[in-house]
């Protein structure tokens, strides 16, 4: 799982059917010290967040599709949870 | 999953059984700012997308669930056709 920011929404009425209902969320990958790690990249959204909020995103097929509780949905990068603070001892 | 555009498609006549009726198609990856990333990949589609229009793919074995149960042996689809999208 890697920590993300939401930048942006996405609108799509024509989608595979196991996406209808889908939300669908820009995130930036972030490092620890909170700057972009990589490509942005486009998420399923399985606990409503929002834009400019920090969540944590799964990058694996399985996973992502459970997170909107659809069992084989063509998805590879969920949102599962929104982070209220991390500690780094 | 990624943003992009479909710039073409691919024909194979000599090709995996399993990929008879998939629609192939090349698509460049884009940023949200609309800028090319990366190298254009080759997906095959699930939703009817055509050329000149924003699409969204999902990379990986997950490509071919819109085909379940056919095994079909891809590694980038399709699965949405983008109306518009906002950032920020």
């Amino acid at each position: 799982m890697l920590l993300a920011r939401v930048t942006g929404t996405l609108v799509a009425t024509q989608k595979h059917r196991k996406l209808e209902g889908a939300k669908l969320l820009f995130v930036q990958p972030l490092t620890l010290e909170d700057t972009p790690r990589g490509p942005e990249l486009l998420a399923v959204d399985g606990v409503g967040a929002g834009v400019h909020e920090k969540v944590l995103i799964v990058l694996e097929g399985r996973s992502a599709s459970d997170a909107i509780g659809q069992k084989m949905a063509p998805v590879d990068a969920a949102i599962v949870g929104i982070v209220d603070r991390v500690d780094l001892s | 999953m990624q943003l992009g555009r479909v710039i073409g498609n691919v024909v194979l006549t000599l090709k995996n059984d399993t990929l008879d009726g998939v629609t192939l198609l090349l698509v460049q990856p884009l940023s949200s700012s609309r800028e090319p990333v990366g190298r254009v990949i080759v997906a095959a589609d699930s939703v009817g997308a055509g050329v000149g229009e924003h699409v969204f793919f999902v990379r990986g074995k997950e490509a071919s669930f819109p085909f379940y149960p056919v095994e079909v042996p891809a590694d980038a689809g399709i699965v949405g056709i983008v109306d518009q999208w906002h950032i920020g």
